[in-house]
């Protein structure tokens, strides 16, 4: 142990949301005490720690900074951010070298709207350079250690948040998923990680890698965590053409069994490349599943082996447009003593990129141009057509999709960063859901190895509330202990 | 200057042999080009906000005050289609009588230019907004929305890009709503497209969605130009001229790509495809780009905006807001009005005009300085009457006003010369009399009537006493009656004249001709 009363540590966020509320712990005391833990953070998992107790949270007026927040639904639990995420005079730098120092002028709607109901800024975490990368080693800011053996990595790109949640750095935290980006790190960190619906959370504010994919969501210690903070998240907001009001609010889950649901296994997402120790532990929450009540069978996603290409057209394309404003002009690096503008274009993209952002721009450029548009561009769009569908047919069937959420455990520091496929391969099960727009969730399911395994449960459209019971009735049912790895 | 003035045909083929003498030898003699031309004009939306954020549009203001993170292009910022800019959009269209499309998209043109904040600009591709329509003669391929691109100021002494020490970007006009207007190839000459562009600016100005002045910008033209032998069908290599900012300077840019590509013919050339620049101040013409160099804009649709889907409401709340437009006018007035086709044309073409018109003969309806028999309230004066109104409203009082002076800013209300044109055709004052009572209205205003009496302008009866007049003057000008008797219709004049000053202009010309005829005789 660090620092900080270990009592307090290990109360989940919505249990010390419910001490504070109670009057036997104070929104400050907590703040203070993950702050401490989180400026000793070993594990590099933040880029910008608060210095002080939270000031302003672009809710006005502030309160006292003792209850900060504590009159308000998250009583003050802090909360900590993905990089991406701007925040207000907070630097926010998306994991680039492009970006450093940049203080942006105004607060992302995700991160106001948590302010606002009593989660305040305690850190803004690591993360692969503009959410590319599924290990965190593409940060320009250094790699962040995995918390259950710190010789591995934590995944990526939320790997910053993951590992602070996991290490109980932080209560909670905010990431962001775009082919897998929150699942895979709290799979590989033993936590929960949810991707919600597309459009459900404003991306108002988050540098984008790749706007039809990108969505922002929980890392969390438990299921009910992720409602709570998922809850406050949501919704309309009018400077997203993108987002839509969700039919109901997020309730917190209360499902015991599992009577009655039917759980469909693709046969494309579950076998041949999934380690074995991950498909054991997989099959065996499949057993509980069953065991609770509810019904497994094979399904078949015809079209979801060919997600990853499409992918890997769709997002670079989108990042080789997102990432033009980074030029110079106007914030973040550039280049000094250029000869003309062009000089000075290319030497700050050539300083400021890393290799992966580099390799991804290039790939969108030359998908998009003209004459290989509809080779590339065109035909990745109509299997993403095809992966909807085939979602759609299934969901007639079965109530969820449940899959390995990453087909390995943690891997070593370094040991797929001389090849880029090996790397990518890493999102074989989640990039089908984010094709697809569908929520999806992961939970910790055991251990292969000592390293912790994730389940992943995906559903139809807005079906977050019915998504967060099934997977709180299996994490109860589990019984995953995590707290091993609180440093 | 008078090359301004000449048939575009005539010096096209005026070109076409100074060349072909100097070049080959007369060969290209035997052939006469024709110029075939399309227009891409640029309309700045007059609406409260920018295209995608919550800004103010600038008028002016210091530089970087109107903006914001999204029209920065900050980290994290998303557009949201201003749908006040769309429903611009579908009254553009319908004005048009373009199709609108039930859904539009944006896609992203990307481009690195230090004046284009994201990176790309948002735009419509091929799946715009309205597509057709016609307009005048020329009709129209299609309209669009897309968003404006901020303004670069070069610092340093030519205050071009070239030479200059820096360059700064003033965002204040970044993502300014535009509709882009393209028509389809159907300008001949460059006095058809300034005169085309008269009266797209007019309606647009009627419309009341753009501000439409050339010199702020807000009405911008691109035109692409090709020459083809006379008669052919299909289309030489087209060359595209940029941005320019006056009517003048299109015509005149026009006209000089024309003669150059004139010129490369004429002597056996190609033209090449390429982007110019025309310098009204040189005359000169310069390449911005080849198509090799052309931008591969990497178009795709726009992730972070959603479809414009358009419905039934949307498109009966523009037609609501369409106002009466220059061709509708010009058929109303000469078709219900009665007016010749020549000044129905000229009131709706020149809308100042045509406003202060309608005002007019609306107060004419309402009785206002009417003697005749036609009931106050009920519609205004058709046929001859309202022909001699229009006649005072386009002939009488412009001559008076000048170019630059609008009649509705004028010391004459529309009731006034409503007034004048009554009083004469209800023969109250002779012409003359009306002309002297609007000389003294656009000097110094006032009521018709009031200055008919204060100056005694009341026309003479053609009683006993403008008689009497009429018979002096046959006594004064004796030759003249002579010669009128003779058969000299035209010996009148003197008479004539002399009765026009005894009555200091108040008697009526037609009045004092008859009673030249009967007291002669003839």
């Amino acid at each position: 142990m660090q620092t900080g009363d270990p009592a307090i540590i290990e109360l989940t966020a919505a249990q010390a949301s419910a001490e504070i509320e109670a009057g036997r712990l104070s929104a400050g005391e907590l703040f203070d005490a993950y702050r401490a833990r989180a400026a000793a953070d070993e594990l590099n998992c933040f880029t910008w720690v608060a210095d002080g107790p939270p000031v302003g949270d672009g809710a006005e007026p502030p309160g006292p900074s003792a209850t900060h927040g504590s009159d308000r639904p998250l009583r003050g639990v802090p909360l900590a951010v993905k990089d991406l995420f701007c925040t207000a005079g907070v630097p926010s730098q998306s994991g680039s070298r492009i970006l450093e120092g940049y203080r942006p002028p105004y607060n992302a709607t995700a991160v106001a709207r948590l302010a606002a109901a009593g989660a305040p800024l305690l850190a803004k975490t690591n993360q692969d350079e503009f959410a590319m990368g599924s290990s965190n080693e593409n940060s320009a800011y250094g790699p962040v250690l995995n918390p259950w053996d710190r010789t591995r990595v934590p995944g990526g790109s939320s790997g910053g948040s993951a590992a602070a949640v996991a290490a109980g750095l932080a209560p909670w935290a905010l990431g962001t998923d775009t082919g897998g980006s929150i699942r895979q790190p709290a799979a590989l960190c033993g936590i929960v990680g949810l991707k919600p619906t597309y459009g459900a959370v404003s991306r108002y504010g988050m540098i984008a890698f790749a706007s039809s994919l990108d969505q922002a969501g929980p890392l969390t210690r438990d299921v009910t965590d992720a409602a709570l903070l998922l809850g406050h998240m949501v919704g309309r907001d009018e400077c997203d053409a993108t987002s839509l009001e969700l039919p109901a609010p997020i309730a917190l889950p209360s499902a015991e069994r599992l009577d009655g649901v039917r759980l469909g296994v693709p046969v494309e997402l579950s076998g041949e490349g999934v380690e074995a120790g991950v498909l054991d532990a997989f099959r065996a929450t499949l057993r509980r599943a069953e065991e609770l009540g509810a019904s497994v069978q094979e399904v078949r996603l015809p079209h979801a082996p060919h997600a990853l290409s499409a992918y890997y057209v769709l997002a670079p394309a989108e990042c080789s447009s997102n990432l033009a404003r980074f030029d110079g002009v106007r914030y973040g690096r550039r280049a000094q003593d250029a000869e003309d503008l062009l000089d000075m274009y290319t030497r700050t993209r050539h300083d400021g990129f890393g290799a992966e952002v580099k390799r991804r721009i290039m790939l969108g450029t030359y998908a998009l141009s003209a004459g290989y548009y509809d080779a590339y561009y065109g035909r990745a769009q109509r299997v993403r057509t095809k992966i909807v569908q085939d979602f759609e047919a299934v969901f007639a069937d079965v109530d969820f999709v449940v899959t390995p959420t990453s087909p390995s455990v943690a891997f070593g520091l370094g040991e797929k960063t001389g090849d880029p496929w090996s790397m990518y391969i890493n999102d074989f099960c989640t990039v089908p859901m984010s094709l697809a727009g569908i929520p999806a969730i992961s939970i910790p399911c055991g251990l292969s190895d000592g390293l912790p395994v994730g389940f992943q449960i995906a559903g139809s459209v807005f079906s977050e509330n019915r998504l967060l019971d099934a997977a709180y009735a299996l994490e109860r049912a589990i019984g995953f202990d995590g707290s091993g790895v609180r440093v | 200057m008078s090359s301004e003035e000449q048939d575009p045909a005539a010096r096209v083929r005026a070109g076409t042999r100074a060349r072909g003498e100097a070049d080959t030898a007369g060969i290209a003699d035997a052939i006469d080009y024709e110029p075939v031309i399309g227009l891409e004009i640029h309309v700045q939306l007059a609406t409260a906000t920018k295209m995608f954020c919550g800004c103010g549009l600038s008028f002016g203001e210091p530089p970087n005050t109107r903006t914001c993170p999204v029209c920065l292009g900050l980290p994290g910022s998303l557009p949201v289609a201003n749908a006040r800019a769309v429903h611009f959009g579908l009254m553009i269209g319908l004005a048009l009588g373009s199709e609108l499309a039930p859904r539009s998209i944006f896609h992203r043109k990307n481009y690195f230019y230090p004046d284009l904040p994201k990176g790309y600009q948002i735009s419509q591709y091929d799946e715009p907004l309205c597509r057709g329509g016609q307009l005048g003669e020329v009709r129209i391929h299609r309209v669009h929305l897309e968003e404006d691109a901020a303004k670069l100021v070069h610092v340093g002494a030519s205050g071009r890009i070239h030479g200059s020490d820096a360059s700064i970007v003033d965002f204040n006009r970044g993502g300014t709503p535009l509709a882009e207007i393209v028509t389809e190839p159907d300008v001949r000459s460059a006095e058809q497209a300034g005169e085309w562009l008269r009266l797209l600016r007019t309606t647009m100005r009627q419309l009341g969605v753009s501000d439409v002045n050339m010199e702020e910008g807000s009405l911008r033209c691109d035109a692409n130009i090709s020459l083809r032998p006379a008669g052919a069908q299909e289309l030489g290599v087209k060359t595209e001229l940029k941005n320019m900012n006056s009517f003048r300077f299109i015509e005149r840019g026009i006209r000089a790509e024309i003669a150059r590509q004139e010129g490369i013919l004429g002597s056996g050339g190609q033209v090449v495809q390429e982007t110019l620049h025309f310098d009204p101040a040189s005359e000169r013409i310069t390449s911005l780009r080849s198509k090799e160099e052309a931008h591969d804009y990497r178009y795709f649709p726009e992730p972070d905006l959603v479809p414009v889907a358009i419905d039934a409401a949307m498109v009966d709340a523009a037609r609501r807001e369409l106002p009466e437009l220059p061709a509708q006018r010009a058929a109303r007035l000469e078709q219900e009005v009665g007016l010749s086709a020549e000044t129905a044309h000229l009131l709706a073409f020149r809308s100042e005009l045509g406003e202060y018109f309608d005002a007019a003969l609306a107060a004419a309806g309402q009785g206002e300085g009417r003697q005749s028999a036609v009931p106050a309230g009920g519609p205004g004066p058709a046929g001859e009457e309202a022909q001699a109104l229009a006649n005072w409203v386009t002939v009488e009082l412009p001559k008076r006003l000048g170019a630059d002076v609008s009649p509705l800013e004028s010391n004459v209300t529309p009731q006034a010369i409503a007034t004048i044109s009554a009083m004469v055709a209800g023969k109250e004052i002779s012409v003359g009399a009306g002309r002297q009572v609007l000389d003294k209205l656009v000097a110094d205003g006032g009521e018709p009537r009031a200055i008919v009496e204060e100056e005694g302008l009341a026309a003479i009866d053609g009683g006993e006493e403008l008689a009497g007049i009429v018979a002096a003057a046959l006594a004064a000008n004796a030759k003249a009656a002579e010669n009128m008797r003779a058969g000299n219709a035209k010996a009148i004049g003197p008479i004539v004249g002399y009765v026009m000053r005894e009555t200091k202009g108040r008697a009526d010309g037609g009045e004092v001709t008859r009673l030249v005829h009967e007291q002669l005789g003839i």
